[in-house]
């Protein structure tokens, strides 16, 4: 059952029921946009966990990291041990016009140097701009979210195991030793 | 005194002349972006966007005047001019409120008015044919075709309204109307207001302009300040065929309290249709050529002939 013009009138429904609705256009420069969560928007280094392993920029694909450091001896700690030596940082750069955010670098930080942040708004006039120093690195730290929180039911994080592990082996060492000086006051009555 | 009058109304009508369309225009820009889900245009003017066709107009007058060398150079200027003043004096003839609120009122005016409508396309002929680009001329011929069509409908059931009034004057035909002509003519109204869309080359009936196929038509070779003429004359007519729908078909000034608010209701209802030309813009995918002409002489041409007859009757049934 179906009279001519019916076609022609729901079109008619269509745009005008549109018309009602909110638009769906985003209004970027003025309002910013609601980014999903572990956006990948920049990359930021934490540089006071950087021991210049250089995993990073060996797994780098586009080999867009570019790392510099020297090697320095600390003074013995006792007088008859060896002198310790340590990297330390003189260059971390990575240059965002190669880089094709992948990632790997993060995944592959065996000291949580490197995390993503959302910030993406670091266009530039001059391509040689692009290439992010340690010292802007850093700032992006500021922007890093904390990380999200565990579901409900999930396994412990490890470093909060471990230290648990340890505080109770501690408790349980001091409440057997109490113990036994219990039993050994006993002994004497 | 009278000279002071006729200045007055002629101003007038020049002002509503050069406002209105902008007007329709703004409205067409954000009514279709919303029905498109987008927002049109927001910054021109910085409240959403008010100021877009200003601008647009500042951008068209910066443009270079271009006559393409193998044009006929005097006839190419003088197309737009053509296409935009026939509107200007229909709009003169057009009753906005009772008691001679009216440009010019004209004795003739329902046949004044269809007359010089149809010199407007004498301009799109014009400009098709002076362009010497045959995109300009396929278009311009078949606006002529479309005009030819759609001036019968539209003629005859215009005609229709001029019958059951009794009377061939814009404002005879307002005095004379009553509430109960609406579902009287409520088919002619259909077929004069499509027919109109047909005559301004609307979509879905713009086949002659076509701006995928044939590139705009009679347009193709204008830029600058007479392209925006052209754009003008699109609009005034859209204003134009909305106010002499309302004034023809849905009683013009007539509602409650007409004497002071006539031109309240006029406007309201001319406004109304301008909205529905858009709506219908907005929804419609272009007709064919060959379905356009038959829509109007299988579909339109019919139906206002069977207004005519019901007319006559229904008028003969009263007296």
């Amino acid at each position: 059952m179906s009279f001519p013009g019916v076609g022609l009138a729901k079109g008619l429904a269509v745009t005008l029921r549109t018309m009602t609705r909110k638009s769906v256009t985003a209004q970027y420069p003025d309002v910013q946009p609601v980014l999903p969560p572990r956006s990948r928007g920049v990359i930021a280094l934490l540089e006071e966990n950087c021991t210049v392993c250089m995993l990073c920029a060996r797994e780098c694909p586009d080999w867009c990291i570019y790392i510099d450091s020297h090697k320095e001896t600390l003074p013995a700690a006792e007088p008859n041990a060896r002198a310790r030596t340590r990297n330390v940082l003189d260059r971390f750069a990575i240059d965002f016009s190669l880089c094709m955010y992948c990632g790997i670098c993060i995944e592959v930080c065996p000291f949580d140097a490197l995390f993503w942040s959302p910030e993406f708004e670091y266009a530039e006039t001059d391509i040689h701009e692009l290439t992010h120093e340690r010292e802007k690195l850093r700032e992006w730290m500021w922007t890093v979210p904390a990380p999200p929180a565990l579901d409900p039911a999930a396994e412990e994080p490890k470093e909060i195991a471990t230290a648990r592990k340890a505080a109770d082996k501690l408790a349980a060492a001091a409440a057997a030793e109490a113990a036994a000086a219990v039993e050994e006051k006993g002994d004497d009555a | 005194m009278n000279l002071l009058d006729t200045v007055l109304r002629c101003v007038a009508t020049l002002v509503v002349f050069l406002v209105f369309p902008l007007v329709i225009g703004q409205t067409e820009h954000k009514v279709m972006a919303h029905m498109q889900g987008r927002l049109g245009p927001m910054y021109a003017g910085g409240f959403h966007g008010w100021a877009q066709l200003v601008a647009d107009g500042v951008k068209f007058a910066q443009k270079e005047d271009i006559v393409p060398a193998g044009a006929d150079r005097r006839i190419f200027q003088l197309a737009p001019a053509v296409s935009l003043l026939p509107y200007l004096f229909v709009l003169l003839a057009i009753p906005v409120g009772p008691n001679g609120f009216v440009g010019q009122a004209v004795d003739a005016g329902l046949f004044f008015v269809l007359a010089v409508m149809g010199v407007g396309v004498i301009g799109k002929l014009m400009a098709g044919w002076a362009s010497a680009n045959k995109f300009s001329l396929l278009g311009a011929l078949r606006t002529a075709a479309q005009l030819m069509s759609y001036e019968l409908p539209m003629v005859l059931a215009a005609a229709s309204v001029a019958m059951a009034a009794g009377t061939l004057s814009l404002p005879g035909i307002l005095d004379a109307w009553e509430w109960y002509w609406l579902p009287w003519q409520i088919i002619g109204a259909f077929v004069f207001f499509t027919a109109g869309l047909a005559e301004l080359q609307r979509p879905p009936f713009d086949m002659p302009i076509a701006d995928s196929e044939i590139i705009f038509g009679a347009y193709t070779e204008y830029t600058g300040l007479r392209f925006a003429l052209f754009l003008l004359s699109e609009y005034v007519g859209i204003l134009v065929v909305s106010a002499l729908t309302a004034v023809l078909f849905l009683g013009g000034w007539h509602g409650p309290m007409s004497d002071q608010l006539g031109w309240l209701w006029m406007l309201l209802k001319t406004f109304g249709l301008a909205f529905v030309v858009i709506w219908l813009r907005v929804t419609y995918p272009r007709l064919r050529e060959d379905q356009l002409m038959r829509f109007a002489w299988v579909g339109l041409i019919p139906l206002a002939l069977v207004q005519l007859a019901l007319t006559g009757i229904i008028k003969v049934a009263i007296a």
